[in-house]
């Protein structure tokens, strides 16, 4: 089994963080695993983009040209990433900031509504959780246990008091996520 | 963390681990992107505060490599790492340490060129790393890792070729190895040498004269024929290495009617290409140099006698290629495919040369 995703939005919105937290939950479920980043001057305020592999063998190339999975949070990484998903793989997307909707129909598409979610949350931070939590709803790579172990791990001592928070978010983006088209 | 512990972490954070675990001395570098990630790490790990290594922040490129020229002169166990144009101004400290036989690792994670270039990844310094970007006849052992576990194994193998032939080894790495993340088991903690130790290990070393003869290390000879035994010496000292330290991996070659030699993470996108031309019937295999110099010529060369052409594949507009060529001396068609300036090219680009290749 293995998952070649795409996360990618604006620098700010956790995009690497998302990546990051997925990227370590996986080495807590004993996957291969691999979180190659975008890096450079597009992070600030432009578009960031990560890949992410998860798999139960050994990872050749880190850098790919097509994805099952692309986990996209602005107009730019929609016009840049939807051709790139493989006929029959997924596309999770917020309608908030996207002005023209995926087209394709050889593909899954998925809305979740998380901006709105955290807005009624009153917490922008938790964004990029509800975003992971609507994704392990429909590619359950991961288990929940694990992120939130992964969480332990990535963030610092100082913020443990926000895993609740997170934990939250993980579970009503579980929820908030719901077909569009399927291909 | 604990000993034998997976972890999860970037290349470059992975090589700064390794350093203060395999005994090293001291790091002495100049923050440049892709890189910086190196001396970070060496700043919120605060060795200095545990094994005693020294973390210096130079003022810039040219005098990390003159301290690690001294470091390295008193035999202590010294590194740097760069950038591409940062280890172009690095050049001179290289050939000099050559010269004066010093040992030390130049770390670089290569980016787009010439000159400032771009801050992406790129394979363009194979030239400068393996035929001495600096003046005079001399190499230096040159490793090309391809994995974020060999950037945390080659720091200890860098150190004890360095020393086992007096001469500065280049891990040169890139954008993509430094910046990913993948799986990495850091190598067992080795504490740094005694004096007692380094007095033994390197009798050469300028490090203190009482009771013995003083040792010179420098490498400015006036004398020519005494400069010319130093050259013969030297190449004498290049033979043995190519003899005996030639490294490199071979993935699927055993069928392979076509082979692709790549190094670094262009070989980890290589072998995702042969995973696809395998699915669609066509038989290629795979050499990964690991010592770029010495380079695995022979090991290519025998590879050579049963393909039907052979593909470099680099991130570079075709240097590698050369050294392919000159081995298999017109037995075996050879091509080449890289992207430059930063473009990193995909697997699927690969399929269609090895397709190309075909016809």
């Amino acid at each position: 089994m293995k998952s070649e995703i795409i996360i990618a939005g604006f620098g700010g919105q956790g995009v690497l963080s998302m990546g990051k937290i997925l990227a370590y939950a996986a080495l807590f479920e004993g996957k291969e695993v691999t979180w190659m980043p975008s890096y450079g001057p597009e992070q600030r305020g432009g578009t960031a983009n990560v890949t992410v592999i998860v798999s139960d063998e050994k990872i050749s190339s880190p850098i790919l040209s097509e994805y099952d999975t692309a986990i996209i949070l602005n107009q730019p990484s929609l016009d840049k990433f939807e051709s790139k998903i493989k006929p029959g793989g997924n596309l999770i997307y917020d309608p908030y900031g996207i002005s023209t909707p995926p087209q394709r129909t050889d593909i899954n598409v998925y809305r979740i509504n998380a901006m709105d979610v955290a807005a009624e949350m009153a917490n922008v931070k938790a964004f990029n959780m509800l975003v992971l939590g609507g994704f392990l709803n429909v590619c359950p790579v991961v288990s929940i246990t694990n992120v939130l172990k992964a969480l332990h791990k990535t963030l610092p001592q100082r913020h443990h008091n926000l895993i609740p928070l997170n934990e939250e978010a993980l579970k009503r983006g579980n929820e908030a996520i719901s077909p569009v088209s399927q291909a | 963390m604990e000993e034998n512990e997976i972890l999860l972490m970037k290349g470059n954070e992975a090589i700064a681990h390794a350093a203060i675990r395999c005994g090293c001395d001291g790091y002495f570098g100049y923050p440049i992107t892709p890189q910086s990630e190196i001396l970070e790490t060496l700043a919120v790990e605060k060795p200095w505060e545990t094994t005693g290594m020294v973390v210096v922040q130079a003022e810039s490129e040219l005098a990390s490599i003159n301290m690690v020229y001294g470091g390295g002169a008193t035999g202590k166990r010294v590194m740097t790492s760069s950038s591409s144009p940062g280890v172009a101004l690095m050049q001179e400290g290289i050939t000099y340490m050559a010269g004066a036989e010093i040992p030390g690792l130049i770390v670089n994670v290569q980016r787009g060129g010439p000159g400032l270039g771009t801050i992406q990844p790129s394979q363009g310094d194979y030239f400068q790393s393996t035929r001495g970007g600096g003046n005079g006849d001399y190499n230096v052992i040159v490793l090309a890792p391809a994995s974020v576990q060999e950037m945390a194994d080659f720091v200890d193998l860098s150190f004890t070729l360095a020393f086992r032939y007096r001469i500065p080894v280049i891990m040169l790495s890139d954008g993509v190895i430094g910046q990913m993340m993948e799986k990495v088991v850091l190598p067992p903690f080795k504490p740094r040498r005694t004096e007692e130790e380094l007095r033994q290990e390197c009798p050469w070393a300028a490090n203190g004269c009482k009771n013995r003869k003083k040792n010179i290390v420098t490498s400015l000879e006036l004398d020519p024929h005494a400069m010319e035994l130093h050259n013969i010496h030297l190449q004498e000292k290049y033979k043995e290495i190519k003899e005996k330290e030639v490294r490199y991996e071979e993935y699927m070659t055993e069928d392979a009617e076509y082979l692709i030699v790549a190094f670094g993470s262009a070989a980890r996108i290589a072998q995702k290409a042969i995973e696809l031309c395998r699915a669609k019937g066509i038989r290629v295999g795979m050499l990964r140099p690991i010592t770029l110099w010495p380079f695995p010529s022979q090991a290519i060369k025998t590879l050579a006698q049963k393909a039907k052409g052979i593909l470099s594949m680099e991130i570079n507009a075709g240097q590698m290629v050369e050294d392919i060529q000159l081995a298999v001396q017109g037995c075996v068609p050879v091509f080449h495919y890289g992207r430059m300036g930063g473009i990193v090219p995909t697997p699927e680009e690969i399929v269609n040369e090895v397709e190309k290749m075909k016809q």
